[in-house]
């Protein structure tokens, strides 16, 4: 995911303030995901989070099967 | 946006006004450092609800340590907000980021498509009084448990007890806790996940402690995933480790030494009671909290158990148009298909906006490159104290002076979190400010970070190649975090090696390939057909190449799904859309004889009844799909009375007589797999005998059938099929795979010709005799006959069990680790038809992420060939595994020239080169021994 050319924080006029293509409700993995793809894919995304944090349940967890990478 | 809600969505798809509410964090979250200075002096100890409420934070803390965004937040337990006293945390704040009249501020958007990825909740264990959750303090959640083993969990990284904080020894795992069960609070259905989590946190509490016994009691070991199977048998192989076939309750708590006692049978000893020192409730997952308040704002339907109703034939739409879902919203699943359900869903999003892709958006400019050449270097070292990961064990403001003090640093400085944005910002502005010409960041792995340093320092106008990274996390606090004096040597050894390096490092230009906007898909199953069609409704061509005459691949046999799909009817459908699609371009009776290229710029011959072809595009999927096992085992093949279950479904759909008016039908799982030549599960099998069973109900409600099974791996919803079957009558009998059913021609009682299956019943411990009419065995689903072929072409690799392996098991599942190329459908691993289409739009999400740009970029870091030392051994080439070098005659001569284009800078040919001929720009020899010498001196 790192490598990727995320765009899409940037407005175009002041008046785009308030609009956007996309809004993605929950920031846990799948919500991270979905808001990179279509931000890389030329939209702009507004990712919407109930939390203080992005990460979700994954982010809570220690490692993850099969592999037992970190989460993080 | 953070901290924030949805209140209401109005509108339709293509224009959705949607109201927020972003909650009072009592920070501005503008001017908070995450320093964590106000959460030292809060005077409030309240739960950590990260972690699961097992330790204490304080009213103002940062979520977690990697909070993103690292701003610190106040809750409700803050004294001012409760009673107007206190203050301190404004007081202590340097940044002035403290401001406790903040209110809730309504904010309004406007956006085109919604997706809810609105996740789950942990069952709560706590509405089964049984469990005695809360009540017996050494009984914890798995939820709990992640965090008690987390290096960053309430006792850092240490399992303890609630009770007496001492490491618990003998641990017991109590699986499908709300899962499973038709009671009030529990859920009917399999939550897919816990079989395996459970497994993984055993060999994570042998890490801790090797000598751990640890106790699952399981209904049945659902290993149905990727390579779960092999992970079963890897827990199974700990010593110390029980797997337990029973039904289990808590039956009390050690007074004295607060132990909790389980209680189970087993048809050996019959029901016993056994104490543990800690128990752990396997919970499952429930649908998110307020669930039926997110279905009225969203005006989405649910389904039966609360999640989110969705469309077999596209399990990411929702009832609402222009409302897509992803993740376990769709019904409880694992990560992978979290992840590609998300690319799936945002698809679907550029399929219904893709008229106004680009237009809100801009490319990032940097700002033009200083030429350094020809200065001295100047090198600033920026020393992170990782909040305390870091900072803990190693001395940092020593680190920091240490570094002053070598040769050609003019600056240095500490940084809490080099990584967050102020102190990135803060990398930028420092080297523009002191001049600086080379960056050294001591920090964590150059894996995760290095690509956001290398950016830092583009922004102040530096070649980002002359940035070194110091690794003195992974390499050194984490590992040495118990010798803090020789860890803080250490981190000094490793930085002044950084800075040698550094000293030595040269400008590298990235490459700017174009991307060719057509897409070949391999495969025209519903895998490939679905995927194709999402790209082309996205505004691309796609080459869709089949070896078939027809398109359909193995869907063509299918009839129906467990849960009431007609799959006929929906592949119809496709394969119309598919022809009469102008940019679907079809090749049918189709084979590939060769394919060039690298990501953006493919070329590849295929050999179709058209003729041949030669394809140029910018992305390549992998959607061959999977072949059926043929069995040799039960008779197949030898008494046309055994079947498999392709050939059953066949059959019940054209109501042959001797299969609908069968008065005795047996079911035998597991063939083909599951055994030492192919150890895997395959996955679809189970469901696919219920759903064959539930027909023939349906058609002949008086017909016998049994299922012989070595564990049902019903995940999911399936589970409810698989008690509907068991309710009309299906009877199901476990077996042993070291004892087998054996099935021989023979004849009932009443003379009737049948086959005789015998078998062992665990339950009744006795030998049975079933007299059958059909078999129908569920026979493995295994790699299609061209896979590797396929792997050859492209470049891609295979796992273990020679499906096509994935560039990462959770977090890229469609996409290999050769760029440009993707994957969807059973190639990757068996699946269920609604899981196959999610993949399929998931890799056409990820595809359009590269077509929907004009070029990528290629590192700077490749390997070169100095022509003047190759004598053209060849040995670079077969070194090679991207195929990235080749010989070129040079004056006669053979000389081997690197692609920099598909070079990943592996650096695998320089080490074998005879001659030093080739290097690595930015790993050069000279910078390497520069950080040997400097390692020594």
């Amino acid at each position: 995911m790192e490598n990727e050319r995320v765009e899409g924080s940037f407005f175009n006029s002041p008046a785009d303030r308030n609009f956007g293509d996309v809004m993605v409700v929950g920031g846990g993995v799948s919500g991270i995901q979905a808001s990179l793809d279509l931000a890389t894919a030329g939209f702009k995304v507004y990712l919407v989070e109930k939390a203080p944090s992005i990460g979700g349940h994954m982010a809570q967890l220690d490692k993850t099967f099969p592999t037992n990478d970190c989460s993080m | 946006m953070t901290y924030t809600e949805v209140d209401s969505v109005e509108g339709e798809a293509g224009d959705f006004k949607v109201t927020l509410t972003k909650k009072p964090r009592y920070i501005i979250e503008e001017k908070c450092t995450g320093c964590t200075t106000c959460v030292e002096y809060c005077p409030v100890q309240y739960p950590d609800q990260f972690n699961q409420d097992i330790s204490q934070n304080k009213a103002v803390h940062i979520y977690f340590a990697q909070a993103i965004p690292l701003v610190a937040y106040i809750d409700e337990s803050c004294l001012y907000l409760k009673e107007k006293k206190c203050l301190i945390c404004e007081s202590v704040c340097q940044a002035d980021a403290i401001d406790l009249n903040q209110t809730a501020e309504k904010v309004e958007i406007n956006v085109g498509a919604v997706i809810l990825s609105l996740g789950i909740e942990p069952f709560d264990p706590r509405v089964r009084e049984e469990y005695r959750y809360g009540e017996f303090e050494n009984v914890v959640t798995s939820m709990d448990y992640e965090r008690l083993l987390c290096a960053t969990g309430p006792y850092e990284g240490e399992i303890l007890r609630a009770s007496d904080k001492k490491h618990p020894h003998k641990i017991a795992w109590i699986q499908c806790v709300g899962s499973r069960q038709v009671i009030p609070g529990g859920n009917s259905y399999c939550s897919a996940v816990c079989c395996t989590y459970a497994q993984k946190q055993v060999i994570l509490t042998k890490d801790h402690d090797a000598d751990a016994e640890c106790t699952i009691f399981h209904n049945d070991i659902r290993s149905y995933g990727k390579d779960f199977e092999r992970y079963f048998q890897r827990t199974e192989e700990l010593p110390g480790m029980r797997f337990i076939r029973s039904y289990t309750s808590i039956a009390r708590e050690n007074p004295e030494t607060k132990n909790v006692a389980v209680r189970y049978s087993t048809p050996d000893d019959g029901v016993k009671e056994e104490e543990f020192d800690m128990v752990v409730l396997s919970v499952g997952l429930n649908p998110p909290a307020d669930y039926e308040k997110l279905a009225e704002i969203f005006g989405i339907e649910l389904e039966s158990h609360g999640f989110c109703k969705i469309n077999s034939s596209n399990p990411m739409e929702t009832t609402r148009p222009g409302i897509f879902v992803s993740g376990t919203f769709q019904g409880p699943t694992d990560i992978p298909e979290s992840v590609f359900t998300a690319s799936a869903a945002g698809a679907q999003c550029g399929e219904l906006l893709d008229y106004r892709r680009g237009n809100l958006t801009k490319e990032r400019i940097y700002p033009p490159e200083r030429d350094v050449s020809q200065e001295e270097p100047r090198i600033g070292v920026f020393v992170c104290h990782c909040g305390a990961n870091i900072g803990r064990i190693v001395d940092v403001p020593s680190a920091v002076e240490y570094a002053l003090t070598l040769p050609n640093v003019v600056y240095a400085q500490e940084q809490l979190f080099s990584c967050a944005t102020n102190s990135a910002q803060e990398i930028t502005d420092m080297t523009k400010e002191k001049g600086l010409n080379r960056v050294v960041v001591a920090a964590c792995s150059p894996r995760t970070l290095e690509p956001l340093f290398r950016d830092t320092v583009r922004e102040a106008g530096i070649n980002q190649y002359y940035y070194d990274m110091a690794n003195i996390r992974e390499h050194n606090s984490w590992v040495h975090s118990k010798e803090k004096e020789d860890a803080t040597q250490k981190a000094k050894d490793i930085i002044r090696m950084s800075v040698a390096r550094a000293s030595l490092l040269e400008p590298l230009q990235e490459y700017d390939l174009p991307v060719n906007k057509a897409a070949l898909v391999v495969g025209g199953g519903i895998a490939g057909m679905t995927c194709a069609l999402s790209i082309v409704s996205q505004g691309h061509e796609v080459y869709l190449v089949e070896k078939d005459a027809d398109l359909g691949g193995t869907a063509r046999r299918i009839h129906y799904t467990l849960d009431g799909m007609d799959v006929q009817a929906h592949l119809h459908d496709l394969i119309e859309k598919v022809y009469q699609h102008p940019l679907v371009h079809v090749y049918t009776d189709a084979k590939i004889t060769d394919a060039a290229g690298y990501v953006g710029n493919f070329v590849t011959k295929v050999e179709s009844e058209r003729g041949i072809t030669e394809i140029e595009h910018g992305a390549a999927v992998i959607a061959i799909g999977a072949d059926v096992y043929e069995p040799t085992e039960y008779l197949y093949g030898e008494d046309d009375r055994v079947l498999t279950h392709l050939e059953l479904e066949d059959h019940i759909v054209r109501e042959e007589e001797k299969v609908v008016k069968a008065e005795s039908l047996v079911m035998i799982q597991c063939v083909g797999c599951r055994n030492e030549e192919r150890n895997y599960c395959s996955r679809i099998c189970c469901g696919v005998s219920i759903k064959n069973a539930l027909k023939l109900k349906e058609i002949n409600p008086d017909m016998d059938i049994y299922i012989l099974f070595r564990d049902m791996r019903t995940y999911g919803f399936s589970e409810d099929y698989y008690r509907e079957a068991a309710d009309k009558g299906v009877r199901f009998i476990r077996y042993e795979p070291e004892d087998e059913p054996q099935v021989e021609p023979g004849e009932s009682e009443e003379g009737r010709p049948v086959l005789k299956v015998t078998a062992t019943d665990y339950i009744l411990g006795q030998k049975l005799e079933i007299d059958a009419d059909i078999i129908a065995l569920a026979a493995a689903v295994i790699p299609s006959a061209g896979t590797k072929e396929v792997a050859g072409l492209f470049k891609v690799t295979l796992s273990p069990d020679e499906f096509f392996k994935e560039a990462h098991a959770k977090l890229k599942p469609v996409e290999f680790a050769a760029d440009g190329v993707y994957l969807c459908g059973m190639a990757q691993y068996p699946k269920q038809i609604p899981e196959t289409i999610s993949q399929a739009y998931g890799a056409a999400g990820r595809v359009l992420t590269l077509l929907s740009h004009d070029t990528v970029v290629a590192s700077g870091s490749i390997c070169e060939v100095d022509e003047k030392k190759c004598m053209g051994c060849g040995a670079c080439l077969s070194a090679c595994t991207y195929g990235a070098i080749e010989f070129r005659e040079v004056k006669k001569d053979k000389k081997a020239v690197v692609n920099p284009v598909l070079c990943k800078g592996d650096g695998l040919c320089n080490v074998k080169c005879p001659t030093g001929a080739i290097s690595l720009k930015h790993f050069t020899d000279e910078e390497i021994l520069s950080q040997i010498d400097a390692a020594a001196a």
